[in-house]
C-alpha cells in the first residue's frame, strides 16, 4: 500500500531533487487565516505539508512555535477543525501529501480509533508525535499504521546505532531526522554533522531522511538538501506570519501571502540543492 | 472507567515499560529516550548497591537531619476531642504529626534530592536542573548542588518568582541561577517544560533533578523510593510507640511525592486507611482548584499519563490553590493507579479549610506547617473528632510554613 508520501517521495527521487516539508501552525492567527495559507503551500513549491496540532504544552518547541500555538489555541482552534482545515485542503489538491505534527495528549483525548478514522477521511496521510518513542508504539504508531496512515518517527543526534533499527523499525513515509539536541527554532548545527548523520541512518533504511530543526533560510537549505532526501522549514514559516500580525494581533498584511513568499524562496533553494549522493 | 483487578501486593509497580496499570509509561521526545533508559540503568545498579546506600544514609543522618521524628500531637488532638464532645460524639482519635518539616531545608524534598544528586555524581554529570512551584524543590536542589559543587539552574514560573521571593534569594545564595519562566502562562507547569527544553537541548552533561513522583520512568519509581524513607520511618515509629499500625494515614499530593513516600510502605497494611489531599482551591465546581484525580481525566503530559486538569480538546489548564506546592494540573501516575484500584481515597480540602488548619495548628501545637501540609491537618480536622480516642491518625507535616506567612498574612489582610 502506497500513500501519497510515498508517491511523492518517489516522483522527487526520479527527478533528482529533495523535498522542501513546510510546517505552519494550523489555526494560527485563526481558522480562514490559516486555511489560506495551507492553500498557497503547494503553489509556492511546498512539496509535502506538516499541519501543526496546537497544544498548550509543547515541550519540545521554542519560543515561535510556542506562541504560534498559542495564538491558535486563543482563535479557537481543536483538533477537530485542524482536521477540517485538512479536508478542506483536501477538496481542492488531491496529491500533496498532509502529515499531522503535534503531542499525544489531543489525540489521546479525541480517541485514537475515532482519531484515526477521521484523520484517513480528511485526507491526512501522516503523523509525527513528539512524546510518543518506539517504546510507546502500541498507543497510536501500530493502530495508525494498520490504518493506512504513515507514522513517521523522529530520530536525533541521541539515537545511536544501537537503538536506530528501534527507531525505524514502524516508521514509513519517511524518516525526520532532528538536526540537532535542542527545540524548534535552534540555530542550525554544523551541516557537516548533519550529512553524515543523514548518510549513517541511509545506510540502516530504504526510506528517505528530511532534516529539520534550524533551517531557516534557502541558503540553508540548498546546503541540507545537497544531503537529505528532503528539507523541513517551520520555525521561519510560524515567525512570517507572526511578522505580519500588529501588537493586538490584527493583520498588518495578508499572512497567506507573507507565506507564500518565503515558502517560494525556500523552494527555489531546495531545487537548485544537488544530491551528493548518487544512489 | 473500568477498575482494575485487585492485586496481591500494591508495592510491585511499575512493570518493566515504566506502567502503573495505565499510568506512568515514557512519553517523551526521542531526544530524551537514551537519557532515561541509561538513567534507569544506572538506578538499578545503585539501588543494589550497598556503597550508594550506605553513602545516601550517612548523608540522611548527619546532613538531613534523618529519622524525623514521629510526634504526638497532643495540643490538637485535645482540641479535636473537644471538638467531638460538643458534637456529642465522645470521640476523637490520636493525632500523629510525621516531622518532615524539621529536615534541613524545611521540608520532604531533601530525601529526594540527596538520593538524585548521589545518582548524578555516578553517572559523572556537570550540571543540575531544576523545576521549582513554591521553591521549596528549588531550594533543596540548589542546596545539594552547593554540597555536591555543581552549577544549578531552576526553572521557576515568572508568577511564582514574584511571589515567592524569599525562596529566590534562598537559591541564589545557594549558588543557583534562577530563571523565571514567562512561557504559557509562566506556572510550575511552564517551568517543568522549560526544564525539558533545557535537557532536551543539554544531553551531554545535565542531570534533571525532578521534584515529584512524576514526569517519564524512572522517576516516578526512582523519587518515591527517596521518599518511603519517610513512611517506613513512620511505619517503625507508630509500631514502637504505640505498639500497632495507624488505622488512617493522611498526606498532601500536588504532584504527590510526600504522599507516595509516607503511603507505599503502608500499601499492603489492608487495616490501614490511606487518604491523599488534593488542593480544593475555591471549589471544584468552577475552575479555580487543583483536584486532577477528583476534576479531571487521565491524559498524557510531562512524559507520563496521568490524571490531569484539561479540556474536552485535551489543552491543559492551569490549577489554582492558595499553596504554590499543590498548583500541578497534574500528579504522579502511582497515586493516579491507586485512586483507580480504589487502595488510595483522594479528598478535595478548599483554600479557607486549609488557611484554618494553618492556624489552629500553629496556636495549638506551636508549630508553622506549610500550606501543603496544612491540608493534610484540615482533612484531620474532619474526620478525627468522628473516630474513636483508641484509634490512631498520622499526618504527613511535609514542610514548614515560614515560606508561606506572606501568603496568609494577604489572605487574612493583614500587612507585615
Amino acid at each position: 500500500m502506497t500513500t501519497r508520501i510515498d508517491r511523492r517521495m518517489a516522483k522527487l527521487k526520479s527527478e533528482g531533487r529533495p523535498a522542501l516539508v513546510t510546517y505552519f501552525m494550523g489555526g494560527d492567527p485563526d481558522y480562514d487565516t490559516s486555511l489560506a495559507i495551507m492553500k498557497a503551500l503547494p503553489g509556492a513549491g511546498s512539496d509535502v505539508i506538516e499541519l501543526g496540532m496546537p497544544f498548550s504544552d509543547p515541550m519540545a518547541d521554542g519560543p515561535a512555535i510556542q506562541a504560534a500555538g498559542l495564538r491558535a489555541l486563543k482563535g479557537g482552534q481543536t483538533l477537530v477543525k485542524t482536521l477540517k482545515m485538512a479536508s478542506e485542503f483536501r477538496a481542492g489538491d488531491d496529491e500533496t501529501p498532509i502529515v499531522l505534527m503535534g503531542y499525544y495528549n489531543p489525540i489521546y483525548i479525541y480517541g485514537v480509533d475515532r482519531f484515526l478514522a477521521d484523520a484517513k477521511a480528511s485526507g491526512i496521510d501522516g503523523l509525527i508525535v513528539v512524546d510518543l518513542p518506539p517504546e510507546m508504539d502500541e498507543e497510536l504508531c501500530i493502530p495508525a499504521l494498520k490504518a493506512g496512515i504513515n507514522f513517521i518517527r523522529l530520530a536525533t543526534p541521541t539515537t545511536d546505532d544501537k537503538r536506530l533499527p528501534k527507531v525505524l523499525e514502524n516508521t514509513s513515509g519517511f524518516v525526520y531526522y532532528v538536526s540537532m539536541t535542542g527545540i524548534t527554532g535552534s540555530a542550525l548545527a554544523d551541516t557537516a554533522k548533519v550529512s553524515a548523520a543523514v548518510k549513517r541512518i541511509k545506510g540502516h533504511t530504504a526510506l528517505p531522511v528530511c532534516v529539520g530543526f534550524g533551517v531557516k533560510t534557502a541558503e540553508q537549505a540548498r546546503t541540507i538538501g545537497a544531503s537529505a532526501d528532503g528539507v523541513v522549514v517551520g520555525t521561519a514559516i510560524v515567525n512570517a506570519v507572526a511578522n505580519v500580525l500588529g501588537p493586538k494581533g490584527e493583520k498588518t498584511a495578508d499572512p497567506a501571502e507573507a507565506v507564500a513568499t518565503l515558502v517560494s524562496g525556500l523552494a527555489q533553494g531546495v531545487r537548485s540543492a544537488r544530491l551528493a549522493a548518487a544512489e | 472507567m473500568n477498575k482494575p483487578a485487585m492485586p496481591n501486593s500494591f508495592r510491585t509497580g511499575p512493570d518493566e515499560q515504566g506502567m502503573f496499570g495505565i499510568f506512568g509509561g515514557r512519553f517523551v521526545a526521542e531526544t530524551l529516550m537514551p537519557l532515561i533508559l541509561d538513567l534507569e540503568q544506572q538506578w538499578n545498579k545503585a539501588k543494589s548497591d550497598p556503597e550508594f546506600k550506605a553513602e545516601l544514609e550517612n548523608l540522611s543522618t548527619h546532613y538531613a537531619g534523618r529519622p524525623s521524628k514521629l510526634y504526638f500531637a497532643e495540643g490538637l488532638t485535645r482540641h479535636l476531642r473537644e471538638v467531638s464532645s460538643a458534637k456529642g460524639l465522645g470521640g476523637g482519635a490520636k493525632v500523629y504529626f510525621k516531622r518532615e518539616d524539621l529536615n534541613h531545608t524545611g521540608s520532604h524534598k531533601i530525601n529526594n534530592c540527596l538520593g538524585q544528586i548521589l545518582l548524578a555524581k555516578r553517572m559523572g554529570k556537570k550540571r543540575i536542573i531544576a523545576e521549582t512551584g513554591a521553591g521549596q524543590h528549588g531550594v533543596a536542589s540548589a542546596t545539594v548542588a552547593a554540597r555536591f559543587g555543581y552549577p544549578c539552574v531552576v526553572y521557576m514560573g515568572a508568577t511564582d518568582v514574584a511571589r515567592q521571593s524569599p525562596n529566590v534569594f534562598r537559591m541564589k545564595l545557594l549558588g543557583a541561577e534562577v530563571r523565571p519562566v514567562t512561557a504559557g502562562h509562566g506556572t510550575l507547569k511552564d517551568a517543568m517544560n522549560e526544564a525539558l527544553r533545557d535537557w532536551v537541548t543539554n544531553v551531554e552533561d545535565t542531570y534533571y533533578l525532578i521534584g515529584t513522583a512524576a514526569g517519564p520512568h524512572p522517576y516516578p519509581e526512582l523519587v518515591r523510593d527517596f521518599q518511603s524513607v519517610i513512611g517506613t520511618e513512620a511505619r517503625a515509629q507508630i509500631l514502637e510507640q504505640e505498639g500497632r499500625l495507624p488505622d488512617v494515614i493522611i498526606a498532601a499530593v500536588g504532584g504527590g511525592s510526600n504522599a507516595i513516600g509516607l503511603f507505599h510502605p503502608f500499601l499492603d497494611d489492608k487495616d490501614v486507611r490511606i487518604i491523599g489531599i488534593e488542593a480544593g482551591g475555591r471549589g471544584l465546581d468552577g475552575v479555580e482548584h487543583c483536584a486532577s484525580m477528583n476534576a479531571g481525566a487521565p491524559g498524557v503530559l510531562h512524559g507520563n499519563r496521568t490524571y490531569l486538569l484539561q479540556n474536552a480538546d485535551g489543552q491543559i489548564l492551569d490549577g489554582h490553590s492558595i499553596s504554590a506546592g499543590l498548583d500541578y494540573p497534574g500528579v504522579g501516575p502511582e497515586h493516579a493507579w491507586l485512586r483507580d484500584s480504589g487502595r488510595v481515597e483522594y479528598e478535595p480540602i478548599l483554600d479557607d479549610e486549609a488557611l484554618e488548619a494553618f492556624q489552629l495548628t500553629t496556636r495549638v501545637e506551636g508549630i508553622i506547617p506549610a500550606l501543603e501540609s496544612a491540608h493534610a491537618i484540615a482533612h484531620a480536622m474532619k474526620i478525627v473528632p468522628t473516630m474513636d480516642k483508641d484509634q490512631i491518625v498520622i499526618v504527613n507535616l511535609s514542610g514548614r510554613g515560614d515560606k508561606d506567612v506572606h501568603t496568609v498574612a494577604k489572605m487574612l489582610g493583614m500587612e507585615i
